[in-house]
């Protein structure tokens, strides 16, 4: 599922810091519903690793060990130790571990550059997590809380519905 | 047969019990285990938290030592082993004979699998490891037929597991020696095949190559499958052609043989993938467990929908049914 151009164009107009400030509040929050979150990146918690939906006009920049993260506008030059990108979607299912990264990258959907080791350690950091944004960040939505749930529970099942397309062909011999 | 299930961390362990998993494998965060991935793998902790979870629902938890020892830092090896058996391993799968040996004599009541890094693949090799050491099961290489298990089985002493589903190793494993040449690290040594020190991937124009060390191992064009950067798996300049030299990038598949598996005497069936996500170790367990309670002709619309999670997007049975290019 991409994000259609109608909803990520009003992105270009939104003031970055904003963005930014939002983004924050968001990793601040699931940082401390899971204190132990990158306990498995050893050395590589002061990488810098970015992740570019290929679907919105924004980089994220995210250096764990210091917890911070940082939004630039694309098209820009990335300065970060590994890149990860795909659709919005996807990334966001990662982070859950909904889906599984090998499998998005064998159907091209994922593409990773740069420092294998430290996006490996990221990826399994993030799979032993159990991130759930639904749970995880309709909390900052205060009274509305409820409400949030249930959208980013209902975005995310039609996400993933999507995700499941049909198996291809038959097998493949030698 | 029993379904044994793959698990790098605590979370794909919980989802390998939930679906259904009759045995989690499972190695810990260092050397000793042939998955050493930045990032995967048991500490002590969690390791003591996954057995007792598996415990309360009744599966049971393999722990892989399945690396060499290195001469001179036995000590990890032995101390792994003492801890997986404190820890309350249902087995341990092991490759390296001196620490068989070492297992056998200090803990005579533990549960030894061979590890099919132990590269144990005709009736002498297995009976010998069965008498020197109680061995109680062999898991045996990918290069065998299924014929060639039926053989076996009928000559040796203890259980056979075999690989059914995921990666595909197509050497004598524990013996290959493809990524030391390239990298230095082997994973028969190190646990790595493709170590991501060495791994890199670039995009040029609509090609995505892939590189391991100093050796591009693919360039995919655009929308072609992806493979993973193995040596093995690697399309290179053959003369005056360019080809898959070894194997493609595909996944091991025998479902369809389950019949034929279980009339060879096969005990146990093995799922390769500790370094998966969780989702996947979900979805192929689940799916695996409910081929397995299925009739057979209902089974191959079931395994369908896993090809899509398969390295290359392709699935092969290998070498228990070979056919020769
Ligand atoms: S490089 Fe290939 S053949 Fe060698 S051990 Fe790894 S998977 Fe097996």
């Amino acid at each position: 599922m991409l994000i259609p151009p109608i909803l990520s164009a009003p992105l270009h107009m939104i003031p970055i810091p904003l963005i930014e400030r939002i983004c924050r509040l968001m990793f601040g929050r699931i940082a401390k519903a899971h204190p132990g979150l990158f306990e498995r990146l050893d050395e590589h918690r002061q990488k810098r690793f970015a992740f570019l939906p290929t679907d919105l006009p924004l980089a994220f920049v995210v250096v764990p060990g210091r917890e911070e993260i940082s939004v630039l506008r694309q098209p820009v030059e990335i300065e970060a130790d590994a890149i990860t990108e795909a659709p919005l979607f996807l990334l966001l299912a990662l982070m859950e571990g909904r889906c599984d990264a090998d499998a998005l990258f064998f159907s091209r959907d994922l593409s990773v550059t740069g420092d294998m080791e430290a996006m490996l350690a990221m990826r399994n950091a993030l799979d032993a997590s159990n991130i759930d944004l639904q749970k995880d960040l309709a909390k900052l939505a205060g009274p509305l809380a409820p409400i949030a749930r249930r959208v980013i529970g209902e975005i995310r099942d039609r996400a993933l519905k999507d995700q499941n397309r049909p198996a291809g062909e038959a097998a493949a011999w030698n | 047969m029993e379904l044994i299930c793959p698990a790098g961390t605590p979370a794909a362990f919980h989802e390998a019990v939930d679906a259904g998993a009759d045995a989690v494998y499972c190695g810990f965060r260092d050397e000793t285990n042939a998955r050493n991935f930045p990032g995967l793998n048991f500490s002590r902790e969690e390791l003591r938290e996954a057995i007792a979870y598996a415990k309360r629902k009744g599966t049971q938890t393999f722990v892989a030592l399945n690396t060499f020892m290195r001469a001179g830092a036995e000590e990890i090896w032995y101390k792994g082993a003492a801890d997986a058996v404190a820890l309350g391993a249902d087995a341990l799968i092991l490759a390296d004979f001196g620490l068989m040996a070492h297992v056998a004599e200090k803990y005579p009541e533990q549960r030894l699998h061979v590890s099919v890094q132990a590269s144990a693949s005709n009736p002498d090799a297995i009976n010998f490891l069965v008498d020197a050491f109680n061995a109680q099961r062999v898991v045996l290489p990918r290069t065998l037929t299924i014929a060639d298990i039926a053989r076996i089985g009928k000559n040796i002493r203890c259980e056979m597991e075999v690989f059914v589903f995921g990666g595909l190793c197509v050497m004598a494993e524990g013996r290959c020696s493809l990524s030391s040449y390239a990298t230095g690290k082997s994973p028969n040594m190190n646990g790595v095949c493709s170590p991501a020190s060495h791994v890199r991937y670039r995009k040029d124009g609509g090609e995505l190559v892939s590189e391991l060390g100093e050796f591009t191992i693919n360039r995919f064009p655009a929308g072609e499958a992806a493979g993973y950067p193995t040596l093995c798996k690697g399309r290179f300049d053959i003369a005056d052609s360019n080809g898959y030299a070894f194997e493609d990038p595909v996944s091991l598949d025998v479902m369809g043989e389950l019949e034929a598996l279980k009339a060879a005497g096969v005990k146990a069936l093995k799922i390769e993938g500790r370094q998966r996500g969780k989702a996947y170790v979900a979805e192929v367990v689940s799916t695996m467990k409910a081929a397995l309670n299925s009739p057979p002709d209902r089974r191959a619309p079931l395994l369908a929908r896993l090809r899509t999670m398969s390295e290359g997007q392709k699935t092969t049975s290998g070498a228990y049914e070979k056919r020769w290019r």
